[in-house]
């Protein structure tokens, strides 16, 4: 199962400590050599972005930053797993470095399994 | 929380520190199978302590302390064994004191370990059954039962190959080494092999469960990543996952809702898997890039590329096919290898072409039993409009068949060659 990894920060202008940075490479590193990370990234601030939105029957562009936004995403992964548990498993270790090594720090890792293609 | 879901979680927890528990363990003792006895053995600690007490904050590093500690006591149980074995002790209780960072000491870089592993694990001198079992338990954590399920054998059985295959390499003085120079290629070879083989298990589902099976395919894809990423200068390397991942592109499109099979040129392009059909693209072009374009591997993936990179199936290169398909079968003989070149001339060409090759293998002692051959023939034979034939073809196909499914597509088409020879 493939899974997509979200992780939000109401303090999106706090970037990574050195060592949080050193220690999700360390992951990577490991989870891509076991064949079970498929893709990440890391985003922006977001006063790089610009949205895109249809309200009304009209379509407008807001560019970054947005005054209202309370929750940033700030990275995405995809992995490739057996099963949700194993998913929460993976976020959990994840979501432990950021408190091992990023104290303060507080945020959301969601994970959403990805729908198979279309019958 | 019921007690399965504590056994679910904590199964899910162990899957994903295995891999850095198995391979700091086998740096640390220097022996593969000891490694894996070990990191079982933290596995029943945890199922057996977690059930009470809930997964610990850090599990990888509960589950390292433990493993460590059986580690010491079986070194100091053995003291007597070799003076290997005492440095090693030796080492390990001075690592021990310099806890608590070794954890992040032992997995630096799991690549070159994990290769010996998988190189221990699908060694040659195994059969190739307990290499495949042997692979699923140490490299995906697979348990025993989920093996035995998935290869539809008695969990005995496949307990027993583990045991006597561990024992055979540790016999054998080769638990803990990695081939050099040109024993390397012969070696990847095997582990090739071995990988292939358990996502065919799952892809072709000739018999048996059926939910395990996409699991074998997952598994098998999981180890060619794998191997792609920690021996990347090898082309077979990426030769291999591209064929699986062109091949498991496909996966949601095989089925109908009822689980029936749906043929490759009948299936709805649009659910496959577009994500992975551009992955193995890249391992593909990488494994051309590497010199690797007339590999067994490769060439099979780039026959599989025809049919991903064609929108609709008219659009595919059918010529171009049955080339690959000649390279193919001038690497190596093989008579399925020739009978799927027929059905590429069969497209390419038309029929009578590639019924005359078919015809020639009639006799093919490695294809007596094999359902393709009449269910090919019987193809050709319906487009030549000789139903009567096509339906003895079909008839022939269906009781070779090895599952049900197969078997009622194969008797669905006798009954359509039936209908059209009486129409006709």
């Amino acid at each position: 199962m493939r899974f997509m990894y979200i992780v939000t920060s109401p303090k999106p202008n706090m970037g990574p400590t050195p060592e949080l940075l050193g220690a999700m490479h360390k992951l990577a590193d490991r989870e891509i050599k076991a064949g079970r990370m498929l893709d990440s990234g890391g985003l922006m601030p977001i006063k790089t972005g610009a949205r895109i939105r249809i309200a009304d029957g009209k379509l407008s562009v807001i560019d970054g930053p947005f005054v209202e936004a309370k929750e940033v995403v700030g990275g995405y992964a995809i992995f490739d797993l057996r099963d949700k548990e194993e998913a929460v498993a993976m976020a959990k270790e994840f979501m432990q470095l950021h408190l091992d090594h990023m104290p303060g720090w507080e945020g959301t890792c969601e994970l959403r399994a990805f729908a198979s293609p279309p019958q | 929380m019921t007690d399965a879901d504590i056994h679910r979680t904590i199964l899910a927890v162990w899957r994903i520190e295995q891999p850095r528990l198995i391979t700091g363990l086998s740096r640390m003792l220097r022996d593969v199978p000891l490694a894996e006895d070990l990191t079982q053995e933290a596995l029943l600690a945890a199922l057996e302590h977690w059930s009470t007490t809930g997964v610990p904050e850090k599990p990888g590093a509960w589950l390292m302390a433990v493993a460590k500690r059986r580690a010491l006591d079986h070194l100091r149980r053995g003291r007597m064994l070799a003076e290997k074995h005492e440095a090693i002790a030796r080492d390990m209780v001075e690592e021990q004191q310099a806890m608590p960072d070794l954890d992040s000491a032992l997995d630096d870089d799991i690549g070159d370990e994990l290769l010996r592993l998988i190189f221990t694990a699908c060694h040659p001198l195994v059969s190739r059954e307990a290499r495949a079992a042997l692979a699923l338990r140490m490299i995906c954590g697979l348990t025993t039962d989920e093996i035995a399920r998935a290869f539809l054998v008695p969990e005995a059985t496949v307990a027993q190959r583990i045991v006597r295959a561990k024992r055979t390499l540790s016999e054998s003085g080769l638990n803990y080494e990695t081939p050099r120079g040109e024993e390397l290629s012969q070696r990847l070879a095997s582990v090739f092999e071995v990988v292939y083989l358990i996502f065919n298990e799952g892809y072709t589902a000739a018999r048996g469960e059926e939910w395990l099976r996409p699991q074998l395919c997952h598994e098998a894809l999981r180890m060619g990543r794998v191997l792609a990423s920690i021996a990347p200068r090898e082309p077979e390397a990426h030769g291999l996952l591209a064929l699986m991942e062109l091949n498991a592109s496909r996966g949601a499109a095989r089925i109908d809702q009822a689980g029936d099979p749906i043929l490759l040129m009948d299936q709805n392009r649009a659910r496959w898997d577009q994500l992975q059909i551009r992955r193995g693209m890249l391992a593909l072009s990488r494994a051309r890039e590497l010199g690797g374009a007339r590999g067994f591997y490769a060439l099979q993936a780039a026959i599989i590329a025809c049919h991903a990179e064609a929108a609709t199936p008219d659009a595919t290169d059918w010529r171009r096919i049955c080339e690959l398909y000649a390279e193919l079968a001038s690497r190596v003989a093989s008579p399925v290898i020739e009978l799927n070149r027929a059905v590429a001339v069969g497209m390419a060409e038309g029929p009578v072409a590639a019924l005359a090759m078919v015809d020639a293998l009639a006799g093919e002692p490695a294809l007596e039993s094999y359902h393709l051959l009449p269910c090919v023939r019987g193809d050709l034979l319906h487009k030549l409009r000789r139903y009567d034939e096509a339906r003895v073809a079909f008839e022939a196909a269906a009781g070779l068949a090895g599952n049900r499914r197969e078997q009622e597509l194969m008797r669905r088409r006798a009954a359509e060659a039936a209908r059209a020879a009486t129409s006709s």
